[in-house]
């Protein structure tokens, strides 16, 4: 009996915790959330997307007027975890939700916001399946069919390659979506793939991936993956002495800000990409700029897509008419009819606009990596 | 030519296995000596491997600086994790210490974090000699692999003459026969088991310094599927084995890479396992294990 | 012997009572709006680890083998579970019944992966039994992340790929990607009742000759084989009833989001799940339900202090492992335990004294 009451008395206690969360109105600032995963395997895009929020938060609340406070929730690129991160910010009583960081988190996240009616402007879930039948839910970053066929148009149309090999991340929703829109593209480009090849977060060696695509006799690699592993594939390569060509995609973006990375390895690759922190354009070179002296470490894809995401929404809601007084469901409903209409000017693209389904329309840049700098094609 | 793709698979598969061996010496050991399954290890292959990154990149010391700085570090991580988390359960049930194990494992994971960042670092390959091309350029071996394999080979041999030939090599094994026993012969318990994670330890060092050199991402998780590859290698080669350790580590490399290269990249790491359980079953401790025979 | 029957009886209407007036009293706080948004949310997912803890309790704690791959088998529930209710929106429309329906094919589906895991595995012993168990956890997953399954969303006609996303109609099951589409039908109620029916079951096993039967195999193999209880048909039994729950708990859990990837059933899940049971305490059933309740509700607690959170996560899984089972901890304790009663008693005395 007495385990009992102790139980009973434990969850009560927990419960009393977990309601205390839920604290005044907020006073004067507009609340953003962000979800993330900001530990374990993908901490590496969480962190770097945050840290780009964090940038554009602390200028707009150094310029006075409405002012923003940021609540960065950890998702550990988890659907459970980041349902739990979104719980708690809705107890923070966020207004709008920047994120998630990842595709399959935040699927799961805004089939919750749908039915609450919280808007979400997501910085890099670049999945369909996270706008499909959702107005709440809008993209800042390619959607992963744009980001696939553009790829297999840009190959073919330049005639880069007849001989092509894909090495995908088959375990990451990102991955596997460009290679599936590629695929369906590529049957109508002049270019064969003659190598298609897998591994997943856990893949640490790849030797057998890149000898494949050199036995088929692949004049370029295509990479829809993330910079880390394409850094082992390029050392991969290199130390096959296989010389040809890599075409890498958003998520390659970064692959030069990897300490100790030697940009040797990467001369010659070819990526389409919405930003590079090399570009002369003042706001980008000032953001860098930032980012460097805040972080120590220079700001890749994802800082640069949250940081347009805070501007997007900083903008859009004064467009709007919206306040820091506003509730979640009205800004909601405010922006759902406004976003189609806006049209914003931003690191990662200008002008981008967006489709009633969410989806972001701007021009990526083919660039090749010259000397460890992009150039742009 | 295929003769010669072959080749080259299984050169990567021996250079890939020989990681695994080294990772897979240092559990078998700790196994052998606390009967405990150190999930922690795989986490100090990461910290060392950081520590060498540092060595060369911050202070710029050379490369074999690096390496014996990561193997003091670990060293004393390892005795220090073994001193304040696992002797305080030496008599408390197995699988309190395996969680207590697996809680020191998330702690390194986030340590390193809250460090050096979430941020992948790129490893400097320690070593950087020109790769042996054979058949006019076809198959080449790289540096790393050279190295890690004769690596892998000195230090089986070095393991070997200092279990069977020294004073503490003796009375490890027989603390790992008997611990009761070995007491009572005047073999000081205690300071045998951490001299054992010392060693297992520093064979951690070096084998996060081998494991970035060849595959150079280095991050907070770098070591924990390594190091679940290599505890499945120490139980493939027989867990407590020393030579079971060296043997299954290299064929659980071969296997995978021949797996991936001509069956299925897809299937690559169900394959791994999936010959493990059928060698299991077929011989139920391993290759070289012992087979123990109950007491009644 | 009839007194220590009641004596595991009435143990076993505290288990019973406890998770009862739990439900009866969040229940009430739930419906009288006491809860926070997130509190809310996290009662479904306590509900899903404390299935999964007793579950696991029963191959640990009652029959003794550690295993390692137990969320292979929410794996296989989680998404027979999911793609059922999908494929049954049409036709069934109260959703209580289809999430029922759900669980019990997901604990029918893992119950089968359970016999053929189970038969093999069982023959070996200890540490090897524990990775073999790891091993297949990890095939199990690895496979599931080849599975593509299209439906025709007029027809409801269903078409099977391994390894091959080109098939007809929209795919709900889409490899890596995971189920898409589901819709969340798992309430707190439910979680409830499977609780409550894993107790049922578990307890009752327990307590059943079979059950006997387990624990003297647990306890000494051999003396149990030569009285003629058979090693295969009870560790059997307890690894498939196991299996079977934890993949109705896997069928909770999907249901309660709108999607679900092989990705989060890894090896950390399995792990996670005997972190539970080892804290709870081996064979330990009612310390299990408290073990899951607390370190679910944890690290959602520990949202405060975002960079350090995990970190602190860890520190307090080392203290408290060491806390529970290091001697040297239990005499510091109980040194101070006995210091406070003395002091209390002295100053009780004293009181009394002055009254007097």
């Amino acid at each position: 009996m007495k385990k009992m009451t102790k139980f009973v008395s434990i969850v009560l206690a927990m419960m009393l915790v977990l309601s205390m969360g839920s604290v005044a109105a907020a006073e004067g600032a507009l609340k953003i959330g962000f979800i993330g995963p900001l530990t374990g395997a993908a901490a590496v895009y969480g962190t770097s997307a945050m840290q780009g929020g964090q940038i554009a938060v602390d200028e707009i609340n150094a310029l006075g007027g409405l002012q923003i406070e940021f609540l960065p929730q950890d998702d550990e690129h988890a659907p459970d975890k980041s349902v739990s991160a979104y719980g708690y910010l809705m107890d923070q009583q966020v207004q709008v939700i920047v994120g998630c960081v990842t595709s399959t988190p935040c699927v799961a996240v805004a089939d919750y916001a749908n039915g609450d009616r919280m808007f979400m402007l997501t910085p890099s879930a670049s999945s369909t399946a996270v706008t499909e039948g959702r107005d709440n839910v809008y993209q800042v970053c390619f959607s992963d069919p744009a980001q696939g066929a553009a790829s297999a148009q840009y190959i073919g149309m330049n005639g880069l390659a007849t001989k092509v090999a894909v090495i995908y991340n088959n375990a990451d929703a990102y991955s596997t979506g460009i290679y599936q829109t590629f695929m369906a593209e590529a049957a109508n480009q002049p270019f064969e793939v003659v190598s298609e090849t897998t591994f997943t977060d856990d893949t640490t060696d790849f030797s057998v991936q890149v000898a494949a695509a050199k036995d088929a006799g692949a004049e370029l690699i295509f990479l829809p993956i993330y910079y880390t592993p394409a850094s082992m594939i390029l050392k991969q390569a290199a130390s096959m002495e296989y010389d040809c060509q890599f075409f890498g995609v958003d998520g390659m973006d970064g692959i030069l800000t990897m300490e100790g990375f030697d940009p040797a390895l990467a001369e010659g690759v070819m990526l389409l990409t919405p930003f590079s922190a090399d570009s002369e354009d003042e706001r980008t070179a000032k953001f860098v700029a930032e980012y460097q002296a805040k972080y120590n470490e220079t700001p890749t894809q994802f800082s640069a897509d949250t940081y347009d995401c805070i501007y997007i929404l900083y903008e859009a809601m004064q467009a709007a008419g919206l306040t820091a007084d506003s509730s979640f469901d009205e800004v909601c409903e405010a922006l759902i009819a406004f976003m189609p209409t806006y049209s914003y000017n931003g690191i990662t693209g200008s002008p981008m606009t967006w489709n009633e389904k969410g989806e972001v329309s701007k021009t990526p840049m083919a660039v090749v990596i010259e000397n460890g700098v992009y150039v742009g094609k | 030519m295929i003769r010669v793709s072959f080749l080259s698979n299984l050169i990567n598969g021996i250079s890939l296995g020989s990681v695994y061996a080294i990772i897979a010496l240092g559990y078998t050991m700790v196994y052998g000596i606390a009967k405990m399954l150190n999930f922690a290890h795989g986490d100090v292959i990461m910290i060392g491997a950081y520590i060498s990154f540092c060595v060369t990149q911050y202070l710029g010391l050379p490369a074999w600086v690096s390496v014996l700085a990561s193997m003091l570090v670990c060293t004393l991580l390892g005795m220090t994790i073994e001193r304040l988390a696992y002797k305080p359960l030496r008599s408390a049930p197995s699988l309190a210490v395996l969680i207590t194990a697996i809680g020191m494992s998330y702690f390194l994971q986030n340590i390193a974090q809250l460090i050096w960042s979430a941020n992948p670092k790129s490893f400097t390959s320690v070593v950087a000699f020109e790769p042996l091309r054979l058949f006019g350029g076809k198959l080449i071996i790289t540096d790393e692999a050279i190295v890690t394999v004769l690596v892998c080979v000195v230090i089986m041999i070095c393991l070997t003459l200092f279990t069977e030939k020294t004073k503490m090599g003796k009375a490890m094994r027989a603390v790992s026969e008997d611990k009761g026993a070995a007491q009572l012969m005047g073999i000081n318990v205690n300071m045998t088991i951490s001299v054992t994670f010392a060693i297992g330890s520093a064979l951690a060092a070096i084998a996060g310094v081998l494991l970035c050199s060849s595959y150079p991402a280095l991050m907070p998780t770098t070591g924990s599927m390594p190091g679940i590859k290599a505890f499945t290698a120490a139980v493939f080669g027989g867990i407590g084995s020393i030579p079971g350790a060296m043997l299954g580590g290299i064929l659980l490399g071969i296997i995978e890479i021949l797996g991936k290269s001509y069956i299925s990249t897809e299937l690559g790491d169900a394959i791994v396992f999936a010959i493990l359980i059928i060698l299991l079953l077929v011989k139920p401790t391993g290759l070289l294990g012992k087979k123990v025979n109950e007491k009644v | 012997m009839k007194k220590k029957s009641n004596k595991t009886f009435i143990s076993n209407l505290i288990t019973y009572a406890m998770v009862i007036i739990a439900f009866v009293v969040i229940f009430i706080m739930q419906e009288n709006k006491m809860l926070s948004y997130s509190a809310k949310q996290l009662l479904v997912p306590v509900c899903v680890w404390i299935v999964m803890a007793i579950s696991l309790n029963l191959t640990v704690g009652i029959s003794g083998e550690l295993s390692l791959g137990h969320a292979g088998f929410m794996c296989v529930g989680a998404f027979v579970g999911a793609v059922l209710t999908i494929i049954c929106k049409k036709s069934i429309e109260n959703e209580a019944l289809r999430l029922i329906l759900a669980m019990l094919t997901a604990g029918v589906a893992a119950g089968l992966t359970g016999v053929i895991v189970g038969v093999p595995v069982l023959r070996l012993r200890g540490d090897y039994l524990a990775i073999v168990t790891l091993a297949f956890g990890e095939i199990i997953r690895n496979v599931l992340n080849l599975v593509y399954v299209g439906m025709d969303m007029e027809t409801g006609a269903l078409a099977f790929g391994f390894n091959n996303p080109s098939l007809p109609g929209k795919l709900i099951v889409n490899g890596p990607q995971g189920v898409q589409g589901i819709t969340r039908i798992s309430t707190f109620t439910m979680g409830f009742a499977l609780i409550i029916f894993a107790l049922i079951v578990v307890l009752n096993m327990t307590n059943s000759r079979a059950g006997r039967a387990m624990m003297a195999l647990r306890d000494n193999r051999i003396a149990a084989e030569s009285v003629g209880i058979s090693a295969t048909k009870y560790k059997l039994m307890a690894f498939v009833t196991s299996a079977a729950l934890a993949g109705m708990a896997g069928a909770l859990y999907a249901m309660n989001y709108s999607t679900v990837t092989g990705a989060k059933f890894k090896f950390d899940t399995s792990i996670l799940v005997l972190v539970f049971v080892v804290l709870g305490g081996i064979g330990n059933i009612r310390g299990s339900i408290i073990a899951a309740t607390v370190l679910t509700i944890l690290p959602e607690m520990l949202r405060e202090f975002s960079d350090y959170r995990m970190l602190i996560y860890a520190i307090v899984l080392i203290v408290v492992m060491l806390a529970t089972n290091s001697p040297a901890f239990k005499q510091f304790f109980d040194v101070v335990k006995e210091k406070m009663i003395g002091l209390f008693a002295k100053k009780n005395g004293e009181g009394d004294a002055a009254n007097e």
